[in-house]
This record gives C-alpha cells, structure tokens and sequence, in this order.
C-alpha cells in the first residue's frame, strides 16, 4: 500500500499543520486561568479566597493505591470520614511518587481545584516538596502524617501529626502471645528504621507480657511495597512453625492472605484486613484517621489556630484495634482489653526497664522507663530480647 | 528502480527517495498519536467517562496553562537524557535498557562528589557532581556494552540485571554507610546543600535540568550525524559485516557509545538530585529509566525526536492528576494510555518506506507533467 500526494495537498497539509502547532502553543499563556471551559465535575477555578457559598475544598495525595488493604486506605477512610462534612469537598490523587510529581499534584489542587488544605499523607513527601510548596503557597494548609514539624524551621502553614500506633501493637501482641500454640511468631517488617523497629518491639513485649516464651522471627524486605518478597517472607516464616504473623508493609494485605492460605493466624496493621481472612484474623493495629482529619478542616474552616505538632495514641483516640476475629480466646481478648485500659489510662508504660536488647546488651536498666512522647524511642535502632533476627546494616 | 512503464529515474531522484519524507517524519508519528488517542477514547467509555471531558482535561492537565506546560517539562526533562541511554546505543544495534541503573548510581556519585568537593563554589560544585554522575553512568553501561562486545553476553539481558544490582548498591549505600544520621525515617545521604542546588530557570518553574536534556539531545544528534564516530557507529549498526570489513573499531565503538548512554542517565540522576531531592534516597527509583526507554522508542531512537515524544509522554503523565480528580479514572488510565500509544505507534513502523511525496522537490514541475504522472513511478 502507497500514499502519493500531490503537490497542493502537500501544501494545505503543511500549511495546516504549521497553523495548528502554532495554535496549540498559543493556547498557554502565562496566567493560570484555564481558557478550557470548566468541566462537569465542577472544577474550581483559582479563587482561594473561600465564598460562603463554594464548597470548602480539601486535597489529599496517596503514595499508593486507594484500595490497598493498608497505609492509602487507612487514609482514604479519613478522607471518606471528611467528605461527609457538610459543606466540604474532597480531590483525592493516588499513586503519585515522592518526587517532584507531588509537588506538581498539591500545586494542581490548589490552583486548578480550589484547595485550601491538603493532606500529602505520605512520609516522604515532607522534605524537601511540602517544603517548597508550602513557601509558595502560603494560604494553604498543609498537613503531613509524619510528626517532623519543628517549630521556628519550618513554615507555618505546615501542621504535621502522628498516632503511637505501638500502643496499638503492643496490644495486638498481647493478643498474638495468647493465641499462639508454637510459641513462636513472625514480622514481616519493610526497612529497619525506628518507626518499623517500635513496632517490633512493641508487638514482642505485648507477647512476652503474657507469654514468657514468645518469640518474635522478623524478616526485612527491604521496601515498602514488594508484594513478592512479602509472600516469600510470610511462607518462609510459616515453614519455621511461626502461626502467628503481623506485618509492617505498606499494604498488609499479602501477608493476610498468605497467612490465610496456610492455615496460621494474622494480626493487621493500618487498616482491617478482616474480610480477607475471616478465620485466622485476630486483630489489627489501625489508625484512626477520621477522627483526626475531621477536627484539622473544623479548626482550619473556622479560622482557628491549629496545633502544628499533633500525636497521641489509644488515649486520645489517634490509633484503634481492629474488633477481635472468631479465633480469639475470652481470656485474650479480657487481658487485652485491661492493658488497652492502662495504656489510655496512663499506667502502663511500655518501654520500663530492665529492657535487654536480643543481642544482651541492657537498654534501660530496672526502675526507669521511657514515656511514649520521650524523643528517644524516635531514634530507635535495637531490637528487643525475644526477636530473632538482626537489623541489616 | 525502474518502472513498468521503462522510465529510468536518476541516481539523484532514487536516493532522495529513499530518504524518509516530511509527509512520513511527521504524519506516520502524530496518526499513531490520534489513533492511539481514539482506542484510549473507547477505553475511557468503557470505564464510564465521557471521552470529549477526558481529551479537554488531559489537554487542561498537559499544555492548557503555563502551570500544566511547566509541570509537563520538568516531567520531561529526566526522560529525555534517560531516553537517550536507550537511543545512541540503538544506533549500534545495541539494545540497552539499563537507564535506572545508571540513573541510580550517577545519583549516588553526585552525593559523593558533593561531599568530597564541598569547598568548591557552586558552579564548578555542580560541574563535579555532573563528572561524576556522567562517569559513573557511563562505566555501568559501558560494562554491560564491553560484557557483549568481548564476550558475547546479550546487552538487553545484562544491562537490565545492572538495574537490580545498582538499586541494591544504592539502597545498601544508602541505608547503611553512607546514611545521614538524622534522616531517621527516610533514610537518605548528607544534604548536598544550598550552594550545589540547580536552580530554576529564569523566568519558568523548571530546572536547569530541562536545558541538561536538550542539549544531550541536541549534542548525541551532531554527534550521530555530523562526526565520524557517529557515521562508524551507525555503520556498525546498519552492517556488521560491512563495518568489520572496513575495519572500524567495533570493540571500541561499543564500549564507548554504551558510555555516553550510560553518562546521559547518569547525568539525570544527578539534575533529580540537585534540582528536587537535594539528597540521595529511594524516592530516586521511581522508573525514569524505565519510561526513558518507551520514550526513546516512542521516537524511533531519534535524538531530536526523544524532545517531542518526551513532552507528549510528560504532558500525559502532568494529566493524569486531573484525570484522577475529575473524570475520576483510575491512576492506571494513564499507564493504558502509554501502553496504547507504544503499540501503535510501533505497529506504525510498518507505514515506513511507504507513505512518500510524489516526486523530490526540485522536479515539482516535471511531476505534474502528464509523462510522469504513472502512479507506478512511485513503486518502492
């Protein structure tokens, strides 16, 4: 098959191509108003002043999918809690990596969509893009989930917020430790870095609170999302007779399956991952979003000052517990609920000496402890008596 | 090349005609474009949105305001020079497809390099950092070409496990020695700080980086076209046989044009690290080697055309924001998408050689007269 043209077709076509490139490079002038009309789903235009009558608008950034049984879908149900407000209007994106993408994204929404505040809810995305945008942007608020804010460095219209959701482990470990027939349970952590490393800890001391011999076999995949490894990590452990595994993944939803399939018990983390084991899930350790994002858009919609450092735990409702699943004892379930209560109550401290590290090293000797707001645990880098396994350095 | 009609064409009109046309370089390409467009149209009715809505707001997303074009290239200015470690080896017959890699490790050199020439002031910091990205880059690559040309290895294979390696390198680095001990959470190395950061160009919201990109393009094209490297690597690639009998340098050739691939990745690691992360961490790995190599085959492993097909592919990837938010398709669209356009437009390379203009320019005149008007003139 040939084409031949001749001459005057060559000419128009050239002609008109010439025309139209020049036509479509004209269209973006150095405004940022759209010359596109506005489309159905009524696309705000620049106004970032907020009209009584417009929609309140709130933008949220996920690292991953909405729908990954974990980290995005615990915020997700956040911003669910806050698109039930009357009056407010949500924009979330997904999947956008912490490069300059994201600051690409927050920008987007706050001038082609209206936003006046933003959660980028991923670790990642604080320093250097929220950063950045936040100077450019300073009518905006930005908040992260992260607890990084320092005040006096960085700008004020960044809030930052946090849930101890060791608490919420260690809990969970209670739980495990009593369910537990082998003695032995298993973590399926991402990278060692103090966050993950907490959680560690605090699931083996939940265990070994009520079950002396409990040990805790944790494996590192190395990044957050490595659906892959996660199963070879949940099988492997299973294979050394752990019947107990919990997780610190971006989407647990792997290693809940797995478990599943091979017939052992699982315990959750972000979110509830119920529905995809319903025999062998116990409980979860999951956040607690809603209750979080729903008071930063009541303060910042009525105009009132926002703490720009917000964490808590149990107590103030930041993290929750998954409800138990069918496999869990009455006695389980009463001992963890009593610890629940010390932790919201205050009296039970997590981290009180003597605490000896797996390698015998003593971390905090008898009759001192650390509080869950000491700084200290932020730099965790041991691993406590009871975990098998080594940070890989 | 005669035709049955026994006209003779001259030498001179033979070889112009085996060049590519305008109509060819131009139309062949942006038909692949519209088609592929039209096919993610019926994709997005299906999937429940409206196609004009979703064309007007990935147009909006892409070039429809300053603020979507600047977001389209800074999206693009990491793919062209990570497309470019795909292109200038293809015109060897290589097929290399080892940009992440490269990109990774020139970002860690520049860390290096930035730690080691702190004292340096900031232009000649940046040059450092840019040596050492370009060195790093090439060498991986280059190992990867000298892997195939002394040893027969296969390029695509070798170059792709290179990937893995140089990510587990640099995670290890990284996270371990070379960690700076207050990123906690988001391990990354020591700052490089505000005196090697590339700044914006003036005037616009992007990088230097962008300038980075189309000056390799620019320069990988002379050096393709215009020198004698460039004419023997195209040799190599064209005819082994008639390369080896001139007695070109083959093993030479190889190793070097895979360096400057291996360079031009590296290069973009380092612009990702001067100009956003400051820093090196994983946020690094987010697959610009990887979409490189669609760019670069997007443009047929042309160095000039990467610049185009690099801000189509951005502009694509700065929509599917709006895409999400309010034709609310899934993040996932914009990979349909991508993946539509490479098949059709490598199904398009099947129109080559045939879409031609009737006659060279300089016969217009004779073309029109009623002796050469035989469509048959026109046989390939």
């Amino acid at each position: 098959m040939d084409i031949s043209f001749p001459l005057h077709l060559r000419a128009t076509f050239r002609f008109a191509l010439t025309a139209t490139l020049f036509l479509l490079l004209s269209q973006c002038d150095k405004k940022s108003g759209e010359k596109a009309p506005d489309d159905k789903a009524g696309a705000l235009g620049a106004t970032t002043a907020s009209a009584p009558n417009k929609p309140f608008v709130v933008g949220f950034i996920y690292v991953g999918p909405k729908g990954d049984y974990g980290y995005n879908q615990a915020h997700a149900e956040g911003a669910a809690a806050v698109a039930a407000m009357p009056g407010i209007k949500i924009r979330e994106e997904e999947n956008v990596p912490e490069t300059v993408a994201v600051q690409k994204t927050m920008e987007s929404m706050v001038e082609l969509d209206g936003a006046q505040v933003v959660f980028p809810t991923s670790f990642g995305y604080f320093d250097p893009h929220i950063l950045k945008v936040a100077e450019k942007l300073p009518n905006v608020s930005f908040l992260h989930c992260g607890g990084l804010y320092q005040e006096g460095k960085h700008p004020k219209n960044v809030g930052s917020y946090f849930g101890y959701i060791d608490e919420a482990q260690y809990v969970a470990g209670i739980v495990a430790g009593l369910t537990t027939k082998t003695g032995k349970l298993g973590f399926v952590a991402a990278k060692p870095i103090p966050q993950v490393l907490r959680n560690i800890n605090s699931f083996t001391l939940g265990a070994r609170s009520v079950n002396p011999k409990a040990t805790t076999s944790v494996v590192f995949t190395g990044d957050w999302s490595l659906p892959v490894k996660e199963a070879d990590a949940a099988n492997s452990l299973v294979d050394q007779g752990v019947d107990v595994l919990t997780m610190h993944v971006d989407s647990p939803k792997v290693v809940v399956e797995t478990a599943e399939r091979r017939g052992v018990f699982v315990t959750g983390y972000h979110a509830s991952q119920s529905t995809l084991a319903p025999k062998g899930y116990l409980t979860g350790a999951a956040w607690n979003w809603p209750k979080i994002y729903t008071d930063y858009v009541t303060w910042i919609r009525d105009g009132k000052p926002y703490p720009h450092l917000l964490r808590g735990g149990l107590k103030e409702g930041f993290v929750k517990l998954s409800p138990y699943g069918p496999a869990v004892s009455a006695e389980a379930r009463a001992k963890a609920d009593a610890a629940k209560a010390k932790l919201i109550e205050g009296s039970l401290i997590i981290y009180s000496g003597p605490l000896k590290d797996n390698t015998g090293k003593v971390l905090l000797p008898a009759g001192t402890d650390q509080k869950q707001t000491d700084i200290e645990l932020e730099k965790m880098h041991y691993l406590v008596e009871g975990v098998l396994g080594k940070i890989p350095s | 090349m005669t035709t049955s009609g026994g006209e003779t064409t001259s030498v001179g009109e033979r070889l112009r005609g085996l060049r590519s046309s305008f109509e060819e370089l131009v139309l062949v390409p942006a038909g692949a474009v519209a088609v592929s467009l039209a096919i993610f149209g019926a994709f997005v009715t299906l999937a429940g949105a409206n196609p004009i809505d979703v064309y007007r707001e990935m147009y909006r997303g892409a070039f429809g305001t300053w603020f979507s074009f600047q977001n389209a290239l800074t999206r693009a200015a990491p793919l062209m020079l990570t497309a470019l470690c795909t292109a200038l080896p293809a015109h060897l017959g290589l097929v290399i497809i080892g940009g992440e890699g490269a990109l990774v490790l020139g970002a860690l050199a520049a860390v290096v390099a930035a730690q080691a020439f702190a004292f340096l002031p900031g232009w000649l910091g940046l040059a450092s950092m840019a040596v050492a990205a370009a060195a790093s880059g090439g060498l991986w690559i280059a190992l990867a070409g000298a892997l195939r040309t002394f040893r027969g290895v296969n390029e695509t294979i070798s170059s792709l496990l290179l990937n893995y390696i140089a990510i587990g390198v640099f995670k290890h680095l990284v996270e371990g020695p070379m960690r700076d001990p207050a990123s906690l959470n988001k391990p990354s190395t020591r700052p490089i700080g505000d005196a090697f950061t590339l700044g914006s160009i003036p005037g616009m919201d992007v990088h230097w980086g962008l300038v980075y990109g189309l000056v390799a393009c620019v320069g990988v094209y002379v050096l393709m076209r215009r020198t004698v490297f460039g004419f023997s690597a195209r040799i190599v690639g064209g005819n082994l046989r008639a390369a080896l009998l001139s007695g070109l340098p083959l093993h030479k050739l190889v190793v070097a044009a895979c360096f400057l691939a291996g360079a031009a990745a590296g290069v973009a690691g380092m612009a990702e690290v001067a100009a956003i992360h400051g820093t090196a961490n994983a946020s690094l790995i987010v697959g610009y080697g990887y979409a490189g190599i669609l760019v670069a085959f997007l443009a047929r492993q042309h160095p000039l055309a990467i610049i185009p097909v690099s801000l189509l592919l951005g502009g694509i990837g700065a929509s599917s924001g709006l895409l999400q938010r309010t034709a609310h398709l899934p993040d996932a669209a914009v990979n349909v998408l991508q993946g539509i356009l490479f098949v059709v437009i490598l199904a398009s390379e099947t129109l080559r050689g045939r879409v031609r203009s009737r006659a060279p320019r300089a016969l217009a005149l004779v073309a029109d007269s009623p002796a050469a008007s035989a469509e048959t003139t026109e046989a390939a």
